[in-house]
């Protein structure tokens, strides 16, 4: 685990770089005059609503899903793709075999639309 | 344990420093670069060929008023513009530098945190990246930017696919998560003159990675995010001042990081066939430094050369790009490279 730890300082020090870009603006910045420009910016326009009130196309969600599927297959590929030396046929063949069970899905995902946009 | 450190503090600064130094440089090099492109001037006021304009910037960002919008989730839209920069910063944890060398009897590896996860967790780091651009999409509580938050959400998970399918193959002849035995295993030539880099054998998994590199950094032509004409500035167009500047420098930093990713599975990363390194261990460092941060500059003047060369893609053709053209290419690659390192090729 010690050989973790420079990671932590790396994470310490980045904040403690992004801290001190935001104090120093802080201190030396101008201060505005209204609320008017604390508005939600839109080219000038009075909004009439606000983003949180709206929708978005389900398909953004149903991209999400599709990446958490194949996020997860390439987990699976990734200690296989390390041992490879030692697994070698057996290893190769299993693999190919995980693979095709995947590409079935994958392929019966495009037939059914849904990597298709619009 | 205070000397193990120490070592540990001076690489950070090496790094922090030498990032602090390319974004305004990057910035610089863009827009004369573009310029050049487009056949005009550039900036060219402010010092000899324009080059102390970035500080001029930096010192604009210091000194503009910092809004925050009456309908933004607060904390939220305080915490994007640390999220851009943390993940692009740390991740050069993880990238080798220079060979091991020695100082004062003490073996020191030149790399910031040296375990055995290695490319995992630079993946895993470097994908917490979206965060940022979906939160400030989100709590800015602009139409304009919960756009481009969620256009740069889905487009940066779909892309990461096939940039780990990529990243998987390069990692099958070594055998190993560490980027410096990836390193390791490129040295060497084929025929005594052709570099034993990965790029050679894996070029459709390379072209994979490229691609897939441009979409995780936003740039064009995958830039939809911040598509100007249509979402003014997408997920950023709400902040302004210092925070903004937060997010410029993380979309440079995270270019720099997968620069410096694919220079180091593709192109030996800090080593250079025929460069004997030295024994005293500043010289390994400078060696060692100096090549790969040439490599990633390469990199990096690519990225704008093509930003000012393609027009934006459509959506529809972003996401079949990216699901019905490399995804598939990615997994055929992986499949490629298995069977010519079983075949003992590689």
């Amino acid at each position: 685990m010690e050989s973790y730890l420079p990671i932590l300082v790396f994470v310490v020090v980045a904040i403690l770089f992004v801290a001190a870009a935001l104090i120093a603006a802080r201190l030396f910045r101008r201060i505005g005059s209204g609320s008017l420009d604390r508005q939600p910016y839109e080219c000038g326009n009075e909004p009439e609503s606000f983003a949180h009130d709206h929708q978005f196309s389900i398909r953004y969600y149903l991209i999400a899903v599709l990446f958490v599927v194949f996020d997860v297959e390439t987990i699976f590929l990734f200690p296989w793709a390390v041992m490879f030396d030692r697994l070698a046929l057996f290893g190769f063949i299993e693999m190919m075999v995980f693979l095709a069970i995947l590409v079935v899905g994958y392929i019966y995902v495009w037939n059914r639309g849904a990597l298709n946009w619009a | 344990m205070t000397q193990e450190l120490i070592t540990t503090l001076v690489k950070i600064t090496l790094w922090l420093v030498v990032l602090l130094t390319t974004v305004p440089v990057m910035v610089w090099v863009e827009r004369r670069a573009s310029a050049f492109i487009q056949d005009r001037r550039g900036p060219n006021r402010v010092g000899p060929l324009g080059l102390v304009q970035p500080l001029a910037d930096a010192l604009k960002f210091i000194f503009k008023e910092d809004i925050t919008p009456t309908a933004a989730d607060r904390p939220l839209y305080l915490l994007a513009p640390l999220l851009a920069v943390l993940p692009a910063l740390t991740t050069f944890a993880l990238i080798p530098f220079g060979p091991d060398v020695v100082i004062d009897g003490r073996t020191v590896p030149l790399i910031v945190a040296d375990v055995e996860t290695g490319v995992l967790l630079l993946l895993a780091l470097a994908s917490l990246g979206v965060y940022s651009l979906v939160m400030a999409g989100y709590s800015s509580n602009n139409k304009y930017s919960l756009f481009g938050g969620i256009r740069a959400s889905s487009q940066m998970i779909s892309y990461e696919l096939a940039l780990t399918l990529a990243v998987l193959a390069a990692l099958i002849p070594v055998g190993s998560f560490r980027l410096d035995e990836v390193v390791l295993y490129q040295q060497g030539t084929w025929l005594g003159f052709l570099p034993r880099w990965n790029v050679f054998p894996q070029f459709i998994g390379f072209m994979v990675f490229l691609i897939a590199a441009f979409a995780e950094t936003n740039r064009v032509p995958f830039d939809l995010p911040e598509a100007d004409s249509e979402l003014v500035a997408g997920y950023h167009t709400e902040y302004s001042s210092m925070k903004f500047a937060l997010f410029f420098m993380g979309e440079y930093m995270s270019m720099a990081t997968l620069s410096a990713l694919a220079a180091t599975l593709y192109f030996g990363g800090w080593h250079l066939p025929g460069v004997r390194f030295s024994d005293t261990w500043y010289w390994a460092l400078a060696q060692g430094f100096g090549i790969l941060l040439m490599k990633v500059a390469l990199f990096l003047l690519f990225f704008v050369w093509v930003r000012w060369s393609f027009p934006r893609f459509r959506f529809d053709q972003l996401m079949r790009l990216g699901w019905k053209v490399l995804l598939p290419v990615g997994i055929f690659n992986l499949v490629l490279v298995a069977a010519m390192t079983l075949a003992g090729w590689l």
